[in-house]
C-alpha cells in the first residue's frame, strides 16, 4: 500500500478529507474572525469575512461591558456562576463516583447489583422527567434559584457516569490485591487511598474531563432553575441575543461566545484523548 | 496486623459505628441517586394524571392529559418533526461518521490532527452551536448575503425561515455537531477488524472496495447499532440544540417535543399536560431503548455460551 501513496485515488483521499476539515472548521473560524470586526463592519456586509482591523475591544466589551436587562457587567458574572456550579460538582460527583464504583465493583455488599442498575438507568432517564421534581424539591430546601441548587443537581445526576465509568475500571483490578490488603488489616478507605486510587490516574482524568464538559455546557436546568444573575453562561448566552435582538451586535456577540465555548475547547484540546476515551466508555455500556 | 486482631475481637456493633463513615460514603450517594430516578419518575408519572396547571394538585383526571397533548397541532408537529429530524440525523450522520473513518482508516498523514477537527463540535455546547449556526444560516447576514455580495445575486439559501424546510437546518447543526462521535466508534470498529481476515480477502483476489464491502463492514453492524441508538437517544431529547438555533420556529414549524415540555410546564403553567408529555418523550425512548437492551441481552447471553 505505501508505494502507491501518490495513485490518483490517494488525492483524492486526501481531498475529500480537507473538504470535511474545512467544512467542520468554518462555523470557528467564522466566529473567531467575526469576534475581530466592528459590529458595523457585520452590520454592512455578512457574517463571513476577514476583519479590516483588529477590533479587540469586542472581548473587553463581551467579558465585562454589554448589558444583559438591566445589568451591564458582561459575561464575566456568568462565566464564574458557569465556573462555581461546574467545578464543586465535577469535584464531588467524581469523588462520590469513585468510591462507589470501588464498592460495587471490589467489595461487593447485599444489593450492590441492583443499586448499580438502577444508578446506571439515570444515562437514560430523559431531564425532562426530572424537571417538575427538581423544582419542588429545589424550593423546599431553599435552594431554587441558586447555583448550590445546581451543585445538587449535577452531584447526583453526575453519578450515573462517574459510577459506570469507575466501576467499569476497578472491575478489572485483580481481586487478590484487596484480598490480601484485607488480610493485612487495611480497611475501606485504606485500601482505596493507598491502592486503588493510585491506579486511577487515567479513569479520574476521563471521568473529570467527562462532568466538567457535561455541565459547562448544560442548559435546561441552568435556564429553568435560575433566572437573572444566578444564571450559567450558556443560559445567558440565550438571554444575550434575545436582549439584542433589536440592535444586533454580532462582533461582541462572537466574542462572548467564543469565550463561552473557550474551558471546554481548551479542555479538549489538552486532553482530547481522554474526552474520546469518555465517549466511547459512555457508549459502551 | 494489630487492627485485624482488635476488629476480630470487637463486638459486632462497635464494628458498624468503626464502618460508619464508609457506610455514609458508599450508601448515601448511590441512595440519593438511586431514589431520585424512582421516585422523580413515579411522581412526574403521577402529575400527568392529575388535573395540575399552575401548581401541582391531587386529583384525577385518567387520561385526559395525554389526550388533549396528542390532539395538539403543537405535539403533532412535534411528532412529525422528530420522526424526520431523528431518521435523517441519525442516517446522513451514520453516513458521514462511516465515511470519515473509513477515510482516514486508510494510513493517511496527519490523521490524529484530522481527528480532533472531526471531533472538537462534542466539546462544544449546544447552546453555543446552535447560535453560530444561526448565523451562518441566517440569510440576512450568513451564508446567502455573503453570496449576495459576492455577485451571486440569483443565491437562494433561506431554509433558516423557511417553515417546510426550517427542520432541516437542525439536521445539518446536529450532523456537523455529532457525526465525529459516529466516526470515532466506527474508526475504533474498523481497527479491531482481524488483519488474517482482510488477508485472505486479498489473497483471494479481492480489492480494496470489495473487501470493505464484502469483509470489513458486516462487522461493524454491532457498532452501527450502538451508534443509531445513541443518536436517537440524542435526537428524542434535543432541547439545546433548537433553542438556540430555531427557537421552535418560524412560528412552531421546528417545535420537538423536549420544546412542548418546556413549554407546557413552564410558560403556559400546564404541570399536568406537560407531565404527560414528558412520560410520552419516555415511551418514544424506551421504544428505541427496550428493543436495544433485549438485543443486547441476547447477544451477551450468546457469548458466554460460545
Amino acid at each position: 500500500m505505501r508505494d502507491r501513496s501518490f495513485a490518483p485515488s490517494r488525492i483524492l483521499i486526501y481531498l475529500v478529507v480537507s473538504l470535511f476539515a474545512a467544512a467542520y472548521l468554518a462555523p470557528l473560524v467564522v466566529v473567531v474572525l467575526n469576534s475581530l470586526r466592528t459590529n458595523e463592519e457585520i452590520a454592512q456586509g455578512s457574517m463571513i469575512g476577514w476583519p479590516q482591523h483588529l477590533a479587540w475591544g469586542n472581548y473587553a466589551l463581551a467579558w465585562s461591558g454589554f448589558c444583559v436587562a438591566e445589568t451591564c457587567a458582561g459575561i464575566r458574572p456568568y462565566m464564574l456562576n458557569s465556573a462555581l456550579v461546574t467545578i464543586p460538582a465535577t469535584i464531588f460527583s467524581t469523588l462520590l463516583g469513585a468510591i462507589a464504583g470501588y464498592a460495587v465493583s471490589l467489595w461487593r455488599f447485599r444489593g450492590d447489583n441492583w443499586i448499580y442498575g438502577i444508578v446506571t438507568l439515570g444515562l437514560f432517564l430523559p431531564q425532562q422527567m426530572r424537571l417538575l421534581p427538581w423544582t419542588i424539591v429545589l424550593r423546599d430546601i431553599g435552594l431554587i434559584n441558586t447555583l448550590s441548587g445546581l451543585v445538587l443537581i449535577h452531584t447526583i445526576q453526575g453519578l450515573s457516569f462517574t459510577v459506570l465509568f469507575c466501576r467499569n475500571y476497578y472491575i478489572a483490578i485483580p481481586h487478590e490485591l484487596i484480598r490480601a490488603a484485607r488480610i493485612d488489616g487495611a480497611g475501606f478507605f485504606r485500601i482505596f487511598w493507598r491502592i486503588i486510587l493510585p491506579l486511577s490516574a487515567p479513569i479520574l482524568i476521563v471521568t473529570v474531563i467527562w462532568q466538567f464538559t457535561h455541565i459547562w455546557n448544560e442548559f435546561l436546568y441552568g435556564v429553568t432553575f435560575t433566572t437573572g444573575q444566578q444564571q450559567p453562561v450558556t443560559a445567558a448566552l440565550i438571554a444575550l441575543s434575545a436582549a439584542i435582538a433589536d440592535i444586533p451586535q454580532h462582533g461582541v456577540q462572537s466574542a462572548a461566545v467564543i469565550i463561552a465555548a473557550l474551558p471546554t475547547l481548551l479542555i479538549y484540546l489538552f486532553g482530547g484523548r481522554y474526552f474520546v476515551r469518555g465517549l466511547t466508555a459512555g457508549a459502551v455500556k | 496486623m494489630t487492627n485485624a486482631v482488635s476488629t476480630a475481637t470487637r463486638p459486632a456493633t462497635s464494628d458498624m459505628v468503626r464502618r460508619l463513615p464508609e457506610y455514609l460514603m458508599i450508601w448515601v450517594p448511590l441512595l440519593l441517586s438511586a431514589a431520585h430516578l424512582i421516585s422523580f419518575s413515579i411522581w412526574t408519572i403521577w402529575i400527568s394524571f392529575t388535573p395540575s396547571t399552575l401548581v401541582p394538585v391531587t386529583g384525577w383526571v385518567g387520561l385526559r392529559n395525554y389526550t388533549s397533548v396528542l390532539a395538539s397541532r403543537n405535539w403533532q408537529i412535534a411528532f412529525d418533526n422528530l420522526l424526520l429530524f431523528g431518521s435523517a440525523f441519525v442516517l446522513l450522520s451514520l453516513i458521514t461518521g462511516l465515511m470519515l473513518a473509513i477515510l482516514l482508516d486508510q494510513r493517511i498523514r496527519g490523521e490524529n490532527v484530522l481527528r480532533s477537527i472531526f471531533l472538537y463540535p462534542l466539546a462544544v455546547s449546544f447552546v453555543v452551536t446552535g447560535t453560530v449556526w444561526s448565523w451562518l444560516l441566517n440569510p440576512g447576514i450568513g451564508i446567502e448575503k455573503l453570496a449576495h455580495d459576492l455577485g451571486w445575486a440569483s443565491f437562494h439559501f433561506d431554509w433558516l425561515v423557511n417553515r417546510d424546510m426550517a427542520i432541516w437546518t437542525i439536521v445539518i447543526a446536529a450532523i456537523w455537531q455529532s457525526s465525529g462521535f459516529a466516526m470515532a466508534l466506527f474508526l475504533a470498529g474498523l481497527r479491531s477488524v482481524d488483519a488474517d481476515i482482510i488477508k485472505a480477502a486479498q489473497i483471494d483476489g479481492a480489492g480494496p472496495i470489495r473487501t470493505y464491502w464484502r469483509v470489513i463492514l458486516p462487522t461493524l453492524w454491532p457498532i452501527t447499532i450502538t451508534v443509531v441508538v445513541i443518536q436517537l437517544q440524542f435526537a428524542i431529547s434535543a432541547f439545546d440544540l433548537v433553542r438556540a438555533l430555531t427557537n421552535g420556529g418560524p412560528g412552531i414549524a421546528t417545535q420537538l417535543p423536549a420544546l412542548v415540555v418546556y413549554d407546557l410546564m413552564f410558560q403556559r403553567s400546564q404541570l399536568g399536560r406537560g407531565a404527560a408529555a414528558a412520560v410520552l418523550m419516555l415511551l418514544i425512548l424506551l421504544a428505541v431503548l427496550l428493543p436495544y437492551a433485549a438485543w443486547r441481552y441476547v447477544q451477551r447471553r450468546q457469548a458466554t455460551h460460545a
